[in-house]
């Protein structure tokens, strides 16, 4: 879901970069209101996570590859505004040092990994999984489930970014100028391939990853006590 | 351990080809592509190192070493980040 530079045009990445700005100027802003330092270390180990699991490409049949992202388990468990910032410092590593992405797609492949992917996931997750215990296999599932939606979404997102430039985008014999493909194209194969196959990976290392932080150290799970846990008589001061 | 399985997947996630595939693919390279694919050389592209490229080994080594230094800086930054904050909250708390 890295889209390089070339496929995106001027109109678009421009116009991404607008958007994210004030999205990572107030992620910048949420943080420094709620981190505690001893938290840091967790950000250190999401992003670097988010940078290595990005790197488990697995293919798929027709020849094209493909990797879950782990922006969503970031969310859930460090908040969404916290996975804003993991996911796009290794979005700008992976660019900038490996030619992951591009430099002028930065602002979209963050729109879309680092936005959408966290944002869909987190608030999946919380739908879902209610007033449950933190432990319970409810939220294990929420986690699982959002982690699918997310990177789903965030493909169909990819998939119209890239879709909609034969329309922007094109020389006056409407020769495509950079994404040749049109919207139907783009976005089932980007749908389709992570729906069935990438978006399955994410949910199992979401809810798998989730569980384990729920029963071995759940209060350092986002929003932990307004999290409708305390239910079983759980008092937990730990900060909201 | 595993990292390097990420190398075994040959093809090329979708949307992702170098000018030269696209060719391939639909018969001409959009203008936009060949202008801008060209724009930034990454110096360890595609999770390589120079010099071991040639074997599966090689690329192996490279990729772990790619996944370890890539780990290394995404918490190096967070490291830098978090003394950043809490030399601010010190100077705020005087």
């Amino acid at each position: 879901m890295h889209i390089p530079d070339g496929y995106l045009g001027p109109l678009t990445y421009v116009a991404m970069y607008i958007i994210m700005i004030p999205i990572w100027l107030y992620a910048g802003t949420w943080l420094r209101k709620n981190l505690k330092s001893k938290q840091v270390s967790y950000l250190a180990l999401a992003a670097a996570f988010s940078f290595v699991i990005m790197m488990f490409n697995v293919p798929i049949p027709g020849g094209s590859t493909g990797h879950a992202v782990g922006s969503g388990l970031v969310a859930i468990i460090l908040g969404p505004w916290v996975a804003v910032v993991t996911t796009s410092v290794a979005l700008l590593i992976q660019c900038l040092l490996f030619g992951d992405g591009g430099i002028t797609a930065f602002g979209a492949n963050c729109f879309n990994m680092a936005v959408v992917i966290p944002f869909v996931a987190f608030y999946g997750y919380k739908f879902i999984s209610g007033r449950s215990e933190i432990s319970s296999r409810r939220r294990v599932l929420a986690a699982g489930i959002g982690g699918w939606l997310g990177l789903t979404v965030a493909a169909g997102v990819a998939g119209f970014e890239m879709g909609i430039q034969p329309i922007l985008e094109h020389t006056a014999d409407g020769v495509p100028l950079y994404m040749p493909y049109g919207l139907g194209i783009t976005v089932p194969a980007m749908l389709l391939s992570h729906a069935f196959l990438f978006s399955i990976l994410e949910a199992i290392i979401t809810a798998l990853a989730f569980g384990y932080i729920a029963r071995t150290d759940p209060t350092i799970i986002f929003n932990y006590t307004s999290a409708g846990v305390g239910k079983g008589g759980v008092k937990t001061t730990s900060p909201a | 351990m595993l990292v390097p399985i990420g190398l075994l997947a040959s093809g090329t996630a979708y949307g992702e080809w170098s000018a030269n595939q696209l060719q391939g693919l639909v018969g001409f390279v959009p203008a936009g592509v060949a202008s801008l694919s060209g724009l930034w050389h990454a110096p360890l592209r595609e999770y390589s190192l120079p010099g071991l490229s040639g074997t599966f080994l090689g690329q192996s080594l490279a990729y772990y070493a790619s996944a370890i230094l890539g780990a290394v800086l995404c918490g190096g930054v967070f490291i830098l980040i978090g003394r950043a904050l809490t030399r601010n909250a010190a100077k705020n708390k005087e």
